[in-house]
Protein backbone atom coordinates (compact mmCIF):
# COMPACT_ATOMS: atom_id res chain seq x y z
CA UNK A 1 0.00 0.00 0.00
CA UNK A 2 1.44 3.47 -0.96
CA UNK A 3 4.32 4.82 -2.67
CA UNK A 4 8.00 4.66 -1.06
CA UNK A 5 10.88 6.36 -2.34
CA UNK A 6 14.66 5.53 -2.46
CA UNK A 7 17.04 7.80 -3.66
CA UNK A 8 20.07 5.75 -4.81
CA UNK A 9 23.33 7.75 -5.56
CA UNK A 10 21.84 11.06 -6.64
CA UNK A 11 24.43 13.73 -7.74
CA UNK A 12 24.00 17.27 -9.46
CA UNK A 13 26.24 20.03 -10.44
CA UNK A 14 25.20 23.14 -11.67
CA UNK A 15 27.37 24.94 -13.89
CA UNK A 16 30.02 22.75 -12.84
CA UNK A 17 29.48 23.46 -8.90
CA UNK A 18 28.76 20.65 -7.03
CA UNK A 19 25.21 20.84 -5.14
CA UNK A 20 24.24 17.24 -4.53
CA UNK A 21 26.82 14.50 -4.41
CA UNK A 22 26.12 10.63 -3.84
CA UNK A 23 22.91 11.03 -2.04
CA UNK A 24 21.48 7.74 -0.81
CA UNK A 25 18.13 7.95 1.38
CA UNK A 26 14.74 5.97 1.79
CA UNK A 27 11.72 7.45 2.49
CA UNK A 28 9.44 5.04 4.42
CA UNK A 29 5.80 5.54 3.70
CA UNK A 30 3.45 7.14 5.83
CA UNK A 31 5.83 8.91 7.60
CA UNK A 32 6.64 12.69 7.56
CA UNK A 33 10.70 13.71 7.08
CA UNK A 34 11.56 17.04 7.32
CA UNK A 35 14.89 18.09 5.38
CA UNK A 36 16.58 21.13 7.45
CA UNK A 37 20.17 22.65 6.19
CA UNK A 38 21.75 25.60 6.01
CA UNK A 39 20.41 28.38 2.54
CA UNK A 40 21.84 27.59 -0.57
CA UNK A 41 22.16 23.58 0.38
CA UNK A 42 20.35 22.21 -2.39
CA UNK A 43 17.09 21.67 -0.25
CA UNK A 44 14.92 23.03 -2.90
CA UNK A 45 17.20 21.26 -6.02
CA UNK A 46 16.70 17.73 -3.67
CA UNK A 47 13.07 17.95 -3.88
CA UNK A 48 12.67 19.17 -6.87
CA UNK A 49 14.86 15.97 -8.16
CA UNK A 50 12.52 13.47 -5.72
CA UNK A 51 9.48 15.54 -7.52
CA UNK A 52 10.62 14.32 -10.75
CA UNK A 53 10.67 18.08 -12.29
CA UNK A 54 14.66 17.38 -12.55
CA UNK A 55 16.50 14.51 -13.55
CA UNK A 56 19.84 14.10 -11.18
CA UNK A 57 23.16 13.80 -13.00
CA UNK A 58 24.13 10.60 -11.74
CA UNK A 59 22.21 8.22 -9.51
CA UNK A 60 18.27 7.19 -9.41
CA UNK A 61 15.30 8.12 -8.05
CA UNK A 62 12.79 4.82 -7.34
CA UNK A 63 9.72 5.00 -6.38
CA UNK A 64 7.94 1.46 -5.26
CA UNK A 65 4.50 0.27 -5.53
CA UNK A 66 3.67 -3.07 -3.42
CA UNK A 67 7.67 -3.32 -3.49
CA UNK A 68 8.15 -3.04 -7.22
CA UNK A 69 9.59 -0.51 -9.14
CA UNK A 70 7.65 2.23 -11.07
CA UNK A 71 8.30 2.75 -14.15
CA UNK A 72 9.00 6.82 -13.66
CA UNK A 73 5.66 8.33 -16.43
CA UNK A 74 3.19 10.67 -16.36
CA UNK A 75 1.11 7.99 -14.20
CA UNK A 76 3.92 8.05 -11.65
CA UNK A 77 3.64 11.97 -11.65
CA UNK A 78 0.35 12.38 -11.01
CA UNK A 79 0.25 9.94 -7.35
CA UNK A 80 2.89 12.86 -6.47
CA UNK A 81 3.45 16.64 -6.13
CA UNK A 82 5.30 18.97 -5.00
CA UNK A 83 4.77 22.66 -3.16
CA UNK A 84 7.05 24.64 -4.40
CA UNK A 85 8.27 27.77 -2.72
CA UNK A 86 7.24 30.44 -4.74
CA UNK A 87 4.01 28.59 -5.01
CA UNK A 88 3.41 29.85 -8.77
CA UNK A 89 -0.01 31.03 -9.00
CA UNK A 90 -2.30 30.82 -12.17
CA UNK A 91 -3.55 34.13 -13.88
CA UNK A 92 -7.11 32.86 -13.29
CA UNK A 93 -9.79 32.82 -10.38
CA UNK A 94 -8.74 30.83 -6.61
CA UNK A 95 -11.59 28.47 -7.69
CA UNK A 96 -9.49 27.55 -10.95
CA UNK A 97 -6.28 27.63 -9.60
CA UNK A 98 -7.31 24.41 -7.24
CA UNK A 99 -9.43 22.96 -9.86
CA UNK A 100 -6.43 22.44 -12.40
CA UNK A 101 -4.98 19.50 -11.30
CA UNK A 102 -8.44 17.58 -11.31
CA UNK A 103 -9.70 19.24 -14.88
CA UNK A 104 -6.47 17.81 -16.75
CA UNK A 105 -7.13 14.53 -15.09
CA UNK A 106 -10.52 14.64 -16.86
CA UNK A 107 -13.02 14.38 -13.66
CA UNK A 108 -16.56 15.36 -13.97
CA UNK A 109 -17.25 18.79 -13.15
CA UNK A 110 -19.64 17.79 -10.04
CA UNK A 111 -16.47 16.06 -8.23
CA UNK A 112 -14.74 18.76 -8.90
CA UNK A 113 -16.93 21.66 -7.87
CA UNK A 114 -17.32 19.59 -4.64
CA UNK A 115 -13.55 18.12 -4.23
CA UNK A 116 -12.39 22.13 -4.54
CA UNK A 117 -15.31 23.61 -2.04
CA UNK A 118 -13.83 20.95 0.66
CA UNK A 119 -10.27 21.81 0.17
CA UNK A 120 -11.07 25.82 0.74
CA UNK A 121 -13.43 25.30 3.10
CA UNK A 122 -10.00 23.73 4.82
CA UNK A 123 -7.35 26.04 3.82
CA UNK A 124 -9.95 29.13 4.84
CA UNK A 125 -10.41 30.40 1.25
CA UNK A 126 -14.04 29.57 0.57
CA UNK A 127 -15.19 32.93 0.54
CA UNK A 128 -12.29 33.85 -1.79
CA UNK A 129 -13.31 31.33 -4.52
CA UNK A 130 -14.11 33.34 -7.21
CA UNK A 131 -11.62 36.12 -6.56
CA UNK A 132 -8.84 36.57 -8.66
CA UNK A 133 -5.79 34.25 -6.82
CA UNK A 134 -3.16 36.69 -8.11
CA UNK A 135 -5.01 38.96 -5.84
CA UNK A 136 -4.14 36.90 -3.12
CA UNK A 137 -1.45 37.91 0.15
CA UNK A 138 1.29 35.94 0.05
CA UNK A 139 -0.31 33.74 2.80
CA UNK A 140 -2.95 33.19 1.17
CA UNK A 141 -1.33 32.51 -1.97
CA UNK A 142 0.48 29.62 0.19
CA UNK A 143 -2.43 28.30 1.14
CA UNK A 144 -3.90 28.36 -2.02
CA UNK A 145 -0.80 26.31 -3.45
CA UNK A 146 -1.01 23.78 -0.28
CA UNK A 147 -4.98 23.44 -1.19
CA UNK A 148 -3.90 22.78 -5.01
CA UNK A 149 -1.80 20.50 -4.24
CA UNK A 150 -4.15 18.29 -1.66
CA UNK A 151 -6.74 18.68 -3.56
CA UNK A 152 -5.50 15.97 -5.97
CA UNK A 153 -4.72 13.27 -2.77
CA UNK A 154 -0.96 12.98 -3.29
CA UNK A 155 0.70 10.02 -1.91
CA UNK A 156 3.47 11.39 -1.61
CA UNK A 157 3.55 15.29 -1.11
CA UNK A 158 6.87 17.10 -1.15
CA UNK A 159 6.29 21.22 0.95
CA UNK A 160 9.02 23.43 0.08
CA UNK A 161 9.04 25.57 2.95
CA UNK A 162 5.14 25.94 3.44
CA UNK A 163 5.01 28.29 5.88
CA UNK A 164 7.76 30.84 5.19
CA UNK A 165 6.44 34.23 5.46
CA UNK A 166 3.61 33.39 6.90
CA UNK A 167 2.21 34.73 10.35
CA UNK A 168 2.15 32.34 13.44
CA UNK A 169 -1.71 32.32 12.81
CA UNK A 170 -1.55 31.04 9.22
CA UNK A 171 1.33 28.46 10.11
CA UNK A 172 -0.75 27.13 12.70
CA UNK A 173 -3.55 26.48 9.89
CA UNK A 174 -1.31 25.25 7.45
CA UNK A 175 0.59 23.07 9.79
CA UNK A 176 -2.82 21.38 11.12
CA UNK A 177 -3.48 21.04 7.01
CA UNK A 178 -0.19 19.14 7.00
CA UNK A 179 -1.21 16.99 9.63
CA UNK A 180 -4.72 16.18 8.70
CA UNK A 181 -3.34 15.19 5.72
CA UNK A 182 -1.00 13.15 7.10
CA UNK A 183 -3.47 10.87 9.69
CA UNK A 184 -6.27 11.15 7.34
CA UNK A 185 -5.08 10.56 3.72
CA UNK A 186 -1.78 8.65 4.88
CA UNK A 187 0.57 10.24 2.90
CA UNK A 188 4.18 10.07 2.83
CA UNK A 189 5.40 13.76 3.42
CA UNK A 190 8.66 15.44 2.52
CA UNK A 191 9.42 18.60 3.85
CA UNK A 192 11.88 21.50 4.26
CA UNK A 193 12.00 24.09 6.96
CA UNK A 194 14.31 26.45 8.47
CA UNK A 195 12.38 26.53 12.02
CA UNK A 196 13.36 23.68 14.42
CA UNK A 197 10.04 23.98 16.35
CA UNK A 198 8.18 22.88 13.50
CA UNK A 199 10.37 20.34 12.41
CA UNK A 200 9.42 18.66 15.91
CA UNK A 201 5.63 19.19 15.78
CA UNK A 202 5.72 17.87 12.32
CA UNK A 203 8.35 15.35 11.72
CA UNK A 204 9.13 11.91 12.47
CA UNK A 205 11.82 11.52 10.56
CA UNK A 206 14.87 14.73 10.63
CA UNK A 207 17.60 14.75 7.62
CA UNK A 208 19.94 16.99 7.45
CA UNK A 209 21.77 18.20 4.48
CA UNK A 210 25.61 19.61 4.51
CA UNK A 211 28.05 19.91 1.78
CA UNK A 212 26.24 18.25 -0.69
CA UNK A 213 24.99 15.08 1.21
CA UNK A 214 22.29 13.83 3.49
CA UNK A 215 22.67 13.08 7.00
CA UNK A 216 19.97 11.74 9.74
CA UNK A 217 19.24 14.13 12.14
CA UNK B 1 -14.71 78.52 -52.45
CA UNK B 2 -14.73 74.73 -50.29
CA UNK B 3 -13.88 75.40 -46.63
CA UNK B 4 -11.96 73.01 -44.30
CA UNK B 5 -15.27 73.54 -42.24
CA UNK B 6 -17.74 72.88 -44.73
CA UNK B 7 -15.78 69.42 -45.73
CA UNK B 8 -16.53 68.61 -41.89
CA UNK B 9 -20.26 69.39 -42.02
CA UNK B 10 -20.94 67.37 -45.17
CA UNK B 11 -19.07 64.52 -43.51
CA UNK B 12 -20.88 65.08 -40.67
CA UNK B 13 -24.06 64.44 -42.75
CA UNK B 14 -22.89 61.60 -44.94
CA UNK B 15 -22.35 60.04 -41.37
CA UNK B 16 -25.10 60.55 -39.14
CA UNK B 17 -27.45 59.50 -42.69
CA UNK B 18 -25.43 56.33 -42.67
CA UNK B 19 -25.02 56.56 -45.96
CA UNK B 20 -24.52 53.37 -48.16
CA UNK B 21 -21.28 53.83 -49.85
CA UNK B 22 -20.03 54.70 -46.36
CA UNK B 23 -20.89 51.76 -44.87
CA UNK B 24 -20.17 49.57 -47.54
CA UNK B 25 -16.49 50.64 -47.49
CA UNK B 26 -16.11 50.59 -43.98
CA UNK B 27 -17.75 47.13 -43.50
CA UNK B 28 -15.32 46.02 -46.53
CA UNK B 29 -12.28 47.31 -44.28
CA UNK B 30 -13.73 45.64 -41.43
CA UNK B 31 -13.80 41.74 -43.19
CA UNK B 32 -10.59 42.64 -44.71
CA UNK B 33 -8.41 43.49 -41.83
CA UNK B 34 -10.14 40.95 -39.92
CA UNK B 35 -9.52 38.01 -41.78
CA UNK B 36 -6.03 38.94 -41.95
CA UNK B 37 -5.72 39.12 -38.50
CA UNK B 38 -7.52 36.06 -37.75
CA UNK B 39 -5.02 33.81 -39.95
CA UNK B 40 -2.16 36.06 -38.94
CA UNK B 41 -3.33 34.70 -35.34
CA UNK B 42 -4.30 31.17 -36.81
CA UNK B 43 -0.73 30.95 -37.82
CA UNK B 44 1.39 33.43 -35.61
CA UNK B 45 0.24 31.96 -32.46
CA UNK B 46 1.14 28.75 -33.02
CA UNK B 47 4.64 30.04 -34.62
CA UNK B 48 5.69 32.03 -31.91
CA UNK B 49 4.36 29.55 -29.25
CA UNK B 50 6.60 27.04 -30.86
CA UNK B 51 9.78 29.48 -30.90
CA UNK B 52 8.94 29.98 -27.27
CA UNK B 53 8.39 26.74 -26.02
CA UNK B 54 10.80 24.68 -28.02
CA UNK B 55 14.51 24.25 -29.06
CA UNK B 56 13.89 24.65 -32.51
CA UNK B 57 16.70 24.37 -35.28
CA UNK B 58 17.43 28.02 -36.50
CA UNK B 59 15.29 29.85 -33.66
CA UNK B 60 17.20 32.79 -33.48
CA UNK B 61 17.37 33.15 -37.58
CA UNK B 62 13.61 33.01 -37.70
CA UNK B 63 13.31 35.32 -34.83
CA UNK B 64 15.65 37.84 -36.65
CA UNK B 65 13.27 37.29 -39.87
CA UNK B 66 10.34 37.64 -38.04
CA UNK B 67 11.52 40.88 -36.48
CA UNK B 68 12.53 42.38 -39.46
CA UNK B 69 9.48 41.42 -40.95
CA UNK B 70 7.47 43.52 -38.32
CA UNK B 71 9.11 46.99 -40.07
CA UNK B 72 8.36 45.87 -43.80
CA UNK B 73 6.95 48.95 -45.58
CA UNK B 74 3.48 47.92 -46.70
CA UNK B 75 4.80 49.01 -50.67
CA UNK B 76 6.85 46.49 -50.32
CA UNK B 77 4.80 43.74 -49.09
CA UNK B 78 2.06 45.09 -52.17
CA UNK B 79 4.84 44.73 -54.02
CA UNK B 80 5.78 41.23 -52.79
CA UNK B 81 2.09 40.13 -53.08
CA UNK B 82 1.70 41.95 -56.65
CA UNK B 83 4.19 39.66 -57.91
CA UNK B 84 3.21 36.53 -56.66
CA UNK B 85 -0.18 37.03 -57.72
CA UNK B 86 -0.13 38.39 -61.29
CA UNK B 87 -0.88 36.27 -63.64
CA UNK B 88 2.51 35.28 -64.58
CA UNK B 89 3.33 34.56 -60.56
CA UNK B 90 3.94 31.51 -58.68
CA UNK B 91 0.22 32.17 -57.29
CA UNK B 92 -1.45 33.62 -60.17
CA UNK B 93 -3.89 30.37 -60.62
CA UNK B 94 -5.57 31.66 -58.33
CA UNK B 95 -6.65 34.90 -59.89
CA UNK B 96 -6.76 36.73 -56.57
CA UNK B 97 -5.15 39.67 -58.40
CA UNK B 98 -7.68 42.86 -57.85
CA UNK B 99 -9.72 40.29 -55.34
CA UNK B 100 -10.65 41.40 -51.38
CA UNK B 101 -8.90 38.00 -51.36
CA UNK B 102 -5.59 39.68 -52.48
CA UNK B 103 -6.33 42.46 -49.98
CA UNK B 104 -6.73 40.09 -47.19
CA UNK B 105 -2.87 38.53 -48.36
CA UNK B 106 -1.20 41.31 -48.31
CA UNK B 107 -2.75 42.41 -44.72
CA UNK B 108 -1.91 38.87 -43.47
CA UNK B 109 1.52 39.35 -44.35
CA UNK B 110 2.07 42.65 -42.66
CA UNK B 111 -0.38 41.43 -39.50
CA UNK B 112 1.87 38.47 -39.20
CA UNK B 113 5.73 39.05 -37.76
CA UNK B 114 3.72 41.79 -35.28
CA UNK B 115 1.27 38.86 -33.94
CA UNK B 116 4.13 36.19 -33.87
CA UNK B 117 6.63 37.90 -32.94
CA UNK B 118 4.12 39.23 -29.80
CA UNK B 119 3.02 35.89 -28.93
CA UNK B 120 6.60 35.25 -28.59
CA UNK B 121 7.69 38.03 -26.42
CA UNK B 122 4.66 36.92 -24.63
CA UNK B 123 4.94 33.40 -23.63
CA UNK B 124 8.86 33.90 -23.61
CA UNK B 125 8.25 35.86 -20.81
CA UNK B 126 6.27 33.56 -18.35
CA UNK B 127 7.42 33.19 -15.54
CA UNK B 128 9.42 30.01 -15.59
CA UNK B 129 7.60 28.81 -12.52
CA UNK B 130 4.37 28.40 -13.97
CA UNK B 131 5.64 25.37 -16.05
CA UNK B 132 6.45 23.80 -13.33
CA UNK B 133 3.50 24.12 -11.66
CA UNK B 134 1.60 22.89 -14.28
CA UNK B 135 4.19 19.98 -14.16
CA UNK B 136 4.11 19.41 -10.29
CA UNK B 137 0.18 19.43 -10.75
CA UNK B 138 0.33 16.56 -13.47
CA UNK B 139 0.21 18.58 -16.64
CA UNK B 140 1.25 16.28 -19.86
CA UNK B 141 3.29 18.01 -22.29
CA UNK B 142 0.52 19.64 -23.99
CA UNK B 143 -1.13 20.77 -21.16
CA UNK B 144 2.05 22.21 -19.93
CA UNK B 145 2.13 24.64 -23.03
CA UNK B 146 -1.32 25.24 -23.00
CA UNK B 147 -1.18 26.45 -19.83
CA UNK B 148 2.13 28.51 -19.86
CA UNK B 149 0.62 29.79 -23.13
CA UNK B 150 -2.91 30.99 -21.46
CA UNK B 151 -0.51 33.00 -19.02
CA UNK B 152 1.12 34.88 -22.07
CA UNK B 153 -3.05 35.22 -23.00
CA UNK B 154 -2.71 39.40 -22.51
CA UNK B 155 0.48 39.66 -24.15
CA UNK B 156 -1.21 37.27 -26.87
CA UNK B 157 -3.77 40.11 -27.25
CA UNK B 158 -2.12 43.58 -27.18
CA UNK B 159 -0.16 41.55 -30.13
CA UNK B 160 -3.49 40.79 -31.96
CA UNK B 161 -4.84 44.40 -31.60
CA UNK B 162 -0.97 45.57 -32.66
CA UNK B 163 -1.54 43.54 -35.66
CA UNK B 164 -5.07 45.05 -36.05
CA UNK B 165 -3.53 48.39 -35.82
CA UNK B 166 -1.13 48.13 -38.59
CA UNK B 167 -3.29 46.76 -41.03
CA UNK B 168 -6.25 49.22 -40.65
CA UNK B 169 -3.59 51.88 -40.92
CA UNK B 170 -2.29 51.00 -44.08
CA UNK B 171 -3.23 51.79 -47.78
CA UNK B 172 -0.08 51.06 -49.79
CA UNK B 173 -0.32 47.27 -49.92
CA UNK B 174 -4.19 47.17 -50.62
CA UNK B 175 -3.99 50.05 -53.06
CA UNK B 176 -1.41 47.96 -55.29
CA UNK B 177 -3.36 44.49 -54.66
CA UNK B 178 -6.36 45.58 -54.63
CA UNK B 179 -6.94 47.77 -57.40
CA UNK B 180 -9.25 50.39 -55.31
CA UNK B 181 -12.16 49.36 -57.19
CA UNK B 182 -15.22 50.64 -56.50
CA UNK B 183 -17.78 48.88 -54.92
CA UNK B 184 -15.28 46.04 -54.61
CA UNK B 185 -12.39 46.50 -53.13
CA UNK B 186 -12.00 49.68 -52.10
CA UNK B 187 -11.32 50.14 -48.15
CA UNK B 188 -11.55 53.21 -45.93
CA UNK B 189 -7.55 54.30 -46.48
CA UNK B 190 -7.72 53.44 -50.58
CA UNK B 191 -10.94 55.39 -50.94
CA UNK B 192 -9.09 58.51 -48.71
CA UNK B 193 -5.90 58.19 -50.99
CA UNK B 194 -8.15 58.47 -54.25
CA UNK B 195 -11.07 60.79 -53.18
CA UNK B 196 -8.51 63.15 -51.78
CA UNK B 197 -6.53 63.13 -55.49
CA UNK B 198 -10.05 64.25 -57.16
CA UNK B 199 -10.83 66.88 -54.68
CA UNK B 200 -13.94 65.19 -53.11
CA UNK B 201 -13.22 65.75 -49.91
CA UNK B 202 -16.89 64.94 -48.27
CA UNK B 203 -16.60 61.56 -48.23
CA UNK B 204 -12.83 61.10 -47.38
CA UNK B 205 -12.90 63.65 -44.52
CA UNK B 206 -16.21 61.65 -43.44
CA UNK B 207 -14.05 58.26 -43.34
CA UNK B 208 -10.76 59.69 -41.60
CA UNK B 209 -13.11 60.51 -38.36
CA UNK B 210 -14.09 57.04 -38.84
CA UNK B 211 -10.56 55.77 -39.16
CA UNK B 212 -9.38 58.00 -36.74
CA UNK B 213 -12.32 56.90 -34.21
CA UNK B 214 -11.05 53.21 -35.31
CA UNK B 215 -7.45 53.80 -33.90
CA UNK B 216 -9.10 55.19 -31.08
CA UNK B 217 -11.18 52.27 -29.97
CA UNK B 218 -8.35 49.78 -30.76
CA UNK B 219 -6.06 51.59 -28.38
CA UNK B 220 -7.95 52.08 -25.88
CA UNK B 221 -8.73 48.51 -26.25
CA UNK B 222 -4.34 47.88 -26.47
CA UNK B 223 -4.46 49.62 -22.44
CA UNK B 224 -7.19 47.69 -21.40
CA UNK B 225 -5.44 44.58 -21.91
CA UNK B 226 -2.66 45.93 -21.06
CA UNK B 227 -4.06 46.68 -17.66
CA UNK B 228 -5.80 43.70 -17.32
CA UNK B 229 -2.61 41.63 -17.53
CA UNK B 230 -0.85 43.74 -15.16
CA UNK B 231 -0.69 41.14 -11.65
CA UNK B 232 -2.12 41.48 -8.61
CA UNK B 233 0.32 41.40 -5.37
CA UNK B 234 -0.09 37.90 -4.67
CA UNK B 235 2.37 37.56 -7.17
CA UNK B 236 4.69 34.96 -5.15
CA UNK B 237 8.46 34.95 -7.65
CA UNK B 238 10.48 32.12 -8.07
CA UNK B 239 13.52 32.07 -5.74
N1 LIG C 1 18.38 26.11 -11.98
C1 LIG C 1 19.54 26.42 -11.39
N2 LIG C 1 20.59 26.82 -12.12
C2 LIG C 1 21.78 27.12 -11.55
N3 LIG C 1 22.01 27.04 -10.24
C3 LIG C 1 21.01 26.65 -9.45
C4 LIG C 1 19.72 26.33 -9.98
N4 LIG C 1 18.92 25.97 -8.96
C5 LIG C 1 19.67 26.08 -7.84
N5 LIG C 1 20.92 26.47 -8.12
C6 LIG C 1 22.02 26.65 -7.17
O1 LIG C 1 22.12 25.48 -6.39
C7 LIG C 1 22.38 25.78 -5.04
C8 LIG C 1 21.31 25.12 -4.16
O2 LIG C 1 20.08 25.78 -4.37
P1 LIG C 1 18.75 25.35 -3.62
O3 LIG C 1 17.71 26.27 -4.06
O4 LIG C 1 18.53 23.91 -3.84
O5 LIG C 1 19.17 25.62 -2.11
P2 LIG C 1 18.26 25.52 -0.80
O6 LIG C 1 18.94 24.59 0.11
O7 LIG C 1 16.86 25.22 -1.17
O8 LIG C 1 18.39 27.00 -0.23
P3 LIG C 1 17.31 27.89 0.57
O9 LIG C 1 17.36 27.46 2.01
O10 LIG C 1 17.83 29.27 0.41
O11 LIG C 1 15.98 27.68 -0.06
C9 LIG C 1 22.39 27.29 -4.92
O12 LIG C 1 23.74 27.71 -4.90
C10 LIG C 1 21.72 27.77 -6.18
O13 LIG C 1 22.28 28.97 -6.58
MG1 LIG D 1 15.08 26.31 -1.10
Amino acid sequence: MGLSLELAQISKAYNGRVILQDCSWTFETGFTHVLMGPNGMGKSTLLRICALLEAPDHGRVNYLGDNRPLAIGLELKRRITLLLPGVGVFNTSVFNNVAYGLKIRGLQRREIEERVGAILEMVGLADKKRQRALELSTGQSKRLGLARAMVLEPEVLFLDEPTASIDQENSEIIERIILEMKEKKRATIIMVTHDPAQARRLGDRLLLIKDGRLWPG
Amino acid sequence: MYTILQGFGSAFRLIIALDPELLKIIWLSLKVSGAALVLAIALGLPLGALLALKRLPLRGLILSLINTGMGLPPVVVGLFVYLLLSRSGPLGFLELLYTPGAMIFAQFILAFPIVTSLSHTAIVNVNPIIRQAAQVLGANPLQEALTVIREARYGIMTGGIAGLGRVTAEVGAVIMVGGNIAGYTRVMTTTIALETDKGNFDLAIALGIILLGLSLLINLAFRAVQRMGRSGSGVVLWD
